[in-house]
């Protein structure tokens, strides 16, 4: 029997201990989850300080861009523990406010002096507030990104394709300030032989199960003057999403993937994108600003070999808004440690930092810096994005918003169902019906 | 009757043994138990297990699936809403167009597995030199994980450097990059359907392998003191005979091809557009995309008592067929 006792208080001890080592090492640590990308990378580079300061150990989760928004979701929504910080798509930010996935942090940042005016007001708007446009802050604009183009800039220069391109469209070949100068571009390339390789015009985003076509095909959209709603707030959509701007941006993207894409790009997005840009499969490539710095680093298709461009304007100079904004988990173990990488990551040098390892910073200190334009090929270019960005729905039914888009414009693109007016009045049908059930239209 | 004898004797004295292992007060309270509830003392545990992990999730989804619930959305109150999803779902194009998608893949896939399948185990069956090794060739898709099938095909069907293409090329003469089989509208389903019967015309060979070598010699022997040509002997002896593993290879294949998911999802994703959409990827994008939990459920239930009708239909036919 006493012997049992000591086992039994031996075996007591050692759990008191684990446990307590546990609470101990949570204490002192952070987990912080996003996509994993390029500027994930920098970031936890860029944490190695905040580790020697703080004395407090970073660890990262960082999940593949298909799986990052099932994966999250569910993992707040199931009341997991897993992420103390967060650095979530903008769209996420209405569920997570009203499920109570985010803390509010409008008394930590005037506690301790953030000011969200020190922001790009776009990034402000699209990453941090919700309701829309109110001052309630649930994240710091952690990383401004916006879809852009890349191209190789040493095809372009070939004095050979400059002179044929010249004497058939009557213009140098160089960097399309609109729509139609970029499907001739990608028209001029398509099926081209260069340097012994048949290379194609434009990869561009026809994904269909996650965001990719939406986020592509509003990139035209924008530009050909679409909007969501006749008057921002009042969800009448008849007229704005179906208008004959949109329709004809519609049409336009759905050319261009005929045109001039490669073979078998059905179902492609950023990673498909960035391999047939690397592998030289295309001329022109849509993808993030999130990736310039990485393809600008690249030993292939980098350097001197690359160039990037603002997505072009039509009607009006757009682009479709990328970026997270990085939030507190309610159900974190460690709020203060987390309320403190979010101060310390809005400190401008860390900002400065941030930008100088590859992430994007929205830190107007950063970005109205005079030597801003010409610290990167690619930092002008995200300037003049981020003056035009546009963002999709920020609703709590966002999902549904996402997929009924994602499924007409797939419709209509890629499976050539249809006409484009038709995929934006279903589009309408859809997005209705999601908002009656939401109780934001009346039935 | 001495075999008997003996495991009399060996079950007599395990009881014994056990008996004297049990302690008395267990014993005793055992003792004062009927039959009835010593029964269900022990098939209590499996059925509160099956309670908890089958009987309650079909009755919490029933429930689900006259409500508004969202599962990402925790906090939003839950209103019911009645028999509505039922009536969106079923007055829905768009499930219509999966349903028809579903159908359209389990009747190619089963009839092409059906037909090659039974064909294989005919050939197999007549024990020909090195059948055996044929045998463990042909069985080899169905060893697979379905993953790794999906991957593969899609190598295989890449318009620029896939296999597939080539091959076709080099019969046919056309530029092996001049048709995509994933991302074409016309070919995309025919590309799962080949990968499905691919995959599974071994299953189905292996059942109607079973049946054809469950027909006894002596009913051939005695067609052919009856000078039956093999044609007839096939269509009076072989296929009648054979035919409840066939129907019953059938019903295994359409169950699991009513709900596939993984492959499809895998090979198409359900594109293009809607092509290849069928049912389950609809149920997943519903539930998993959009999070329309309630709707998903009532989508659910409807699949679930399609599945369960037809196949309780045809389990009768087939035991018509057994009875004959």
């Amino acid at each position: 029997m006493k012997t049992m006792l000591k086992t039994a208080a031996a075996f007591g001890l050692a759990a008191f201990i684990a446990v307590a080592g546990q609470s101990k090492a949570e204490a002192s640590e952070l987990t912080l989850c996003w996509a994993a990308w390029d500027p994930a990378n920098a970031l936890v580079e860029l944490s190695k300080d905040f580790e020697k300061q703080s004395g407090i150990t970073m660890k990262f989760e960082f999940v593949p861009w298909p799986n990052f928004a099932d994966r999250m979701l569910n993992e707040m929504n199931s009341g997991g523990k897993l992420c103390d910080l967060l650095i979530g798509d903008s769209q996420w930010i209405g569920g997570a406010a009203e499920n109570g996935n985010y803390v509010k942090l409008n008394d930590f940042f005037d506690k301790e002096g953030i000011k969200m005016s020190d922001f790009a007001p776009a990034t402000v708007y699209a990453y941090s507030t919700w309701p829309k446009g109110t001052p309630n802050y649930w994240a710091l604009p952690a990383m401004g990104d916006a879809n852009g183009w890349f191209y190789r800039k040493d095809w372009f220069a070939k004095s050979e394709l400059q002179a044929e391109f010249k004497s058939k469209y009557n213009r140098d070949l160089g960097v399309p300030k609109t729509w139609d100068e970029l499907k001739q571009v990608a028209e001029f390339f398509q099926g081209r032989e260069i340097d012994g390789k048949k290379v194609y015009g434009a990869a561009i985003f026809t994904e269909r199960a996650s965001e990719g076509i939406t986020m592509g095909a509003t990139s035209a959209l924008y530009s050909f003057g679409f909007k969501y709603e006749t008057e921002p707030g009042s969800y009448r959509m008849e007229g704005a999403v179906n208008s004959p701007d949109a329709v004809k941006g519609l049409e336009f993207y759905k050319s261009l993937y005929k045109c001039c894409t490669p073979p078998g790009y059905t179902d492609s997005y950023m990673g498909e994108g960035l391999d047939a840009f690397k592998s030289g499969q295309v001329a022109m490539m849509m993808n993030w600003f999130a990736f310039m710095p990485g393809m600008y680093k690249d030993e292939k298709v980098g350097g001197e070999h690359v160039g990037f461009f603002v997505n072009p304007a039509q009607k009006v100079a757009a682009s479709t808004l990328g970026g997270q904004g990085i939030s507190v988990v309610a159900n974190t173990d460690n709020m203060d440690g987390a309320l403190a990488y979010i101060k310390w990551f809005a400190q401008t040098d860390v900002q400065k930092k941030w930008w100088s390892l590859g992430g994007y910073s929205c830190l107007n200190a950063v970005l109205n810096d005079p030597s801003f334009k010409d610290s990167q090929p690619f930092a002008a270019q995200f300037l003049d994005a981020m003056a035009g960005v546009q963002d999709f729905w920020q609703e709590p039914a966002y999902a549904s918003l996402l997929q009924a888009m994602q499924k007409r414009l797939h419709d209509y693109v890629v499976a050539d169902q249809g006409t484009a007016q038709e995929a934006l009045d279903k589009l309408i049908v859809d997005w209705t019906e999601v908002f009656k059930e939401e109780g934001k239209i009346n039935n | 009757m001495s075999m008997a004898t003996t495991e009399d004797g060996t079950a007599g004295r395990i009881a014994d043994q056990a008996a004297r292992g049990t302690t008395p007060a267990i014993a005793r309270r055992i003792r004062g138990l009927s039959d009835k509830a010593i029964a269900w003392l022990f098939i209590a545990p499996t059925i509160l297990l099956l309670l908890a992990i089958n009987i309650f999730p079909l009755i919490w989804t029933i429930y689900l699936s006259f409500t508004n619930y969202q599962a990402n959305r925790p906090n939003r109150p839950i209103t019911h809403v009645g028999t509505k999803w039922y009536q969106d779902i079923l007055s829905s194009p768009d499930v219509w167009a999966a349903m028809q998608a579903t159908a359209h893949f389990v009747f190619w896939t089963i009839l092409l597995q059906t037909l090659i399948g039974f064909g294989l185990a005919y050939l197999i069956d007549r024990k020909f030199r090195g059948h055996a090794f044929w045998t463990t060739i042909i069985l080899i898709p169905m060893m697979l994980s379905p993953a790794v099938v999906g991957n593969f095909w899609k190598f295989l069907y890449q318009p620029q450097m896939g296999l597939f293409n080539y091959i076709v090329s080099f019969f046919t003469g056309i530029e092996p990059s001049s048709f995509e089989m994933l991302g074409s509208v016309s070919l995309s389903p025919w590309s799962i359907i080949i990968v499905d019967t691919w995959m599974w015309t071994p299953y189905v060979m292996l059942i109607c392998l079973a049946g054809l070598r469950s027909i006894p010699d002596y009913i051939y022997e005695a067609a052919e003191v009856d000078r039956a040509s093999p044609l007839r002997q096939f269509w009076s002896i072989t296929l009648p005979m054979a035919l409840p593993f066939i129907m019953l290879a059938v019903l295994f294949r359409g169950i699991e091809n009513f709900k596939m998911f993984d492959m499809v999802n895998l090979l198409t994703g359900g594109g293009p557009g809607s092509t290849t959409e069928v049912a389950s990827i609809t149920l997943k994008r519903e539930a998993f995309e959009k999070w329309r939990t309630g709707y998903s459920s009532a989508f659910a239930i409807i699949l679930f008592v399609a599945v369960f009708g037809l196949a309780n239909i045809y389990v009768k036919a087939l035991n018509r067929v057994k009875q004959r």
